[in-house]
């Protein structure tokens, strides 16, 4: 096993690397990718060895990046669209839901959309309005597209190169405020299916399920817990739409305590559905009512005051504790 | 309205005219196969409209008067082109040998596509205004990756003309030089709003400020047409890049069959039109030049008479698709809530059997 030591940003760049050596028809586009290696350097270098016809700097039109990507699908190249910023997604929405979800039903199964569309999520970075935002739930709502979210560097090599090898159309969501943590990437063995969940911890109180940037933030508040003796096992959902329920169910079997953790607002989100789901299939192992720990119903606040806005450790510990308090 | 820089080779009474660029170069077979064709389109459109008023079809959009414009447009095209259309290109589609009963799953709401794209080299219809037009641009970079001598060929109207998925096509088309010809049919009307509202200069001038040639053609002059055409798709074809046809058109008929145009147009403007008809200065010109007699035409008569026939028993023949067939192809691959979705449907008895 050849394990190497880097940060998610480089993981995503290997794993775009390693899936242009082995596939001709991969091509990256996006807004700011080759020369400058994009505004998060995960193509950087990648125009350089690649070349300016397969990681296209585009103009800026998201709705053109996403757009043409179509087009290219329908004659056969797999195309990875960088969207700058989850806020920024926006303008490509109608492509996204009208086109790219539609495209392999219309043509009944001619069509293969397998395009990539990456998106820098979620909060944490200390930026300014759009650059913050959460906008998976839009997306996983829509039949014909599938979302995940990495939330470790070995994740993230491995699933970006899943995600392009798969004939569906893939939103690949990237916590940007953990693109600069380093952990080991395996770079032998995957670490499982693309749509699969993990355990990233185990515990018998309360099991606390999140994705992206909080897998980190609930692994924080499982340690602090347990020196107060709580054992919350700790899930990362991965995949986001659709959901791997087994490995959930199997937790809640045993814990019979729910928490869920997103940076999003909790009104018709991933969240929710989870509580639903997971209630649905673990009503009677359920000593509680599952509760969501979320971003507020507001706009996404200036980032002087985001880490009120953004789950912390302390507000899953109250919530923890709150299932807790339930006897049942 | 029509202004000097409207190419046109045959006037509305079926003269020719003389153009300093174009000339067509038709013989008189394939002039008479052009009147066929939009003979067979405008056979198709009507059969259509009386499919929907019977109740047989949810809706149809016309494509009465427009025949010339996807006519010329569609026989200039090389087998191994491709067309992004949008949802009134019939006459590109039977172009493109799309089997009619085909073209009316949509309207007959048993599909939402209803031919094999790949097979046809022309792409499903697009129904979100202007979307196509990214998706031919992005196509024809597949086309310049692959070093292959092909042109890609997307259509829209002048209502689309204002969305930004087109005027987005433009600029990645102009940055990419992409070998792809824009094809606006104006045809005056985006359901009540007319084209003056869409655009103060005439369509076809707004390629210049993205960089590249923009040509208006008479859209009702099949010769035209095919010439303007074909020489665009040349020149995408050999690295020449983007093209902005204009083909300056009229819609006779509604919107679709769920318009009411009297509404909105004067009588007076229909009647302008309708002696600038498409099919009858090709056939005034095939009688005065090429001495056609009327056993010729009253053969093509025959030909769309059985064509559609056949269409209507076609359609009559299209049931209701098995409930549980919404499953298929929705992903390409294993899909829980798809598994789902089709278990609930079996065991509620709303759709038999397993898929």
């Amino acid at each position: 096993m050849t394990t190497q030591t880097m940060n998610m940003a480089k993981a995503l760049n290997e794993g775009l690397r390693r899936a242009m050596e082995r596939d001709k028809k991969v091509l990256l586009m996006g807004e700011d990718i080759g020369k400058l290696g994009g505004v998060f350097r995960i193509t950087d270098g990648l125009q350089k060895d690649f070349g300016e016809d397969r990681v296209i700097d585009s103009p800026l039109a998201e709705s053109a990046i996403v757009g043409t990507a179509v087009g290219l699908a329908i004659r056969g190249y797999r195309t990875v669209c960088e969207i700058q910023f989850d806020g920024f997604v926006y303008p490509a929405f109608d492509q996204i839901v009208s086109q790219v979800a539609k495209m392999h039903k219309r043509s009944e199964g001619v069509y293969i959309m397998g395009l990539v569309i990456r998106l820098p999520f979620q909060g944490g970075i200390g930026a300014i309005e759009h650059h913050s935002e959460s906008p998976e739930a839009y997306f996983a709502h829509t039949a014909g597209l599938r979302v995940v979210s990495c939330s470790t560097p070995n994740d993230a090599y491995w699933m970006i190169q899943q995600a392009i090898e798969h004939d569906d159309p893939i939103i690949f969501c990237e916590p940007k405020s953990r693109y600069w943590e380093k952990g080991e990437v395996d770079l032998d063995n995957p670490p499982g299916g693309l749509f699969e969940t993990a355990v990233r911890r185990e515990g018998s109180d309360v099991t606390v399920i999140g994705y992206g940037s909080s897998v980190k933030t609930i692994l924080r508040a499982a340690d602090t817990a347990a020196s107060e003796g709580t054992s919350i096992e700790v899930i990362d959902a991965r995949s986001i739409a659709p959901l791997d329920l087994g490995p959930m169910v199997k937790s809640l079997e045993k814990t019979g305590r729910l928490v869920v953790v997103q940076e999003a607002p909790h009104t018709a989100s991933i969240g929710s559905e989870l509580v639903a789901e997971l209630t649905e299939r673990c009503f009677y192992s359920l000593r509680a009512p599952g509760i969501r720990v979320s971003g507020y119903h507001v706009p996404y606040p200036p980032s002087r005051i985001e880490d009120e806005y953004r789950p912390s450790v302390d507000r899953i510990l109250d919530a923890v504790d709150r299932v807790m308090g339930f006897e049942g | 309205m029509i202004d000097g820089e409207l190419v046109q080779l045959l006037s509305p009474e079926g003269e020719r005219v003389s153009h300093p660029e174009y000339q067509s170069s038709l013989s008189g077979d394939e002039i008479l196969g052009l009147y066929r064709d939009m003979a067979i389109v405008r056979r198709l459109c009507n059969e259509s409209t009386s499919l929907q008023r019977q109740g047989q079809l949810a809706l149809w959009a016309p494509v009465q008067g427009q025949e010339a414009a996807q006519i010329g447009a569609g026989r200039a095209l090389a087998p191994m082109d491709f067309t992004f259309p949008s949802y009134r290109e019939h006459g590109i589609a039977w172009c493109r040998g799309v089997p009619p009963e085909d073209m009316l799953r949509v309207f007959r709401a048993v599909s939402n596509g209803g031919w094999d794209p790949q097979r046809y080299r022309h792409a499903l219809p697009v129904i979100v205004l202007g979307n196509q037009a990214l998706h031919a641009v992005g196509y024809a970079m597949g086309v310049q990756r692959d070093g292959a001598e092909e042109a890609v060929m997307t259509f829209f109207g002048d209502g689309a003309s204002s969305q930004g998925d087109v005027l987005e096509s433009f600029v990645w088309a102009a940055s990419f030089n992409a070998p792809v010809v824009f094809f606006c049919q104006n045809n005056q009307w985006g359901i009540s709003t007319p084209s003056t509202l869409q655009s103060r200069v005439p369509l076809y001038r707004r390629a210049r400020g993205f960089g590249f040639p923009g040509v208006r053609v008479d859209g009702n002059d099949v010769l035209a047409v095919h010439e303007v055409a074909r020489r665009a798709l040349e020149n995408a074809r050999v690295g020449g890049g983007p093209t902005l046809i204009e083909a300056y058109t009229y819609r006779m008929g509604a919107h679709t069959t769920s318009d009411d145009p009297t509404r909105y147009r004067v009588d007076a403007e229909v009647e302008v039109w309708k002696h600038r008809d498409p099919l009858e200065r090709v056939k005034a010109l095939l009688v005065r030049e090429y001495r056609l007699k009327s056993a010729a035409f009253d053969e093509i008569v025959a030909e769309a008479d059985a064509m559609a026939l056949k269409l209507r028993d076609d359609v009559l023949a299209m049931g209701k698709p098995e409930p549980i067939s919404m499953f298929d192809n929705a992903y390409s691959a294993r899909h829980p809530l798809i598994e789902e979705g089709r278990r609930e449907m079996v065991e509620l008895g709303i759709s038999g059997g397993a898929n």
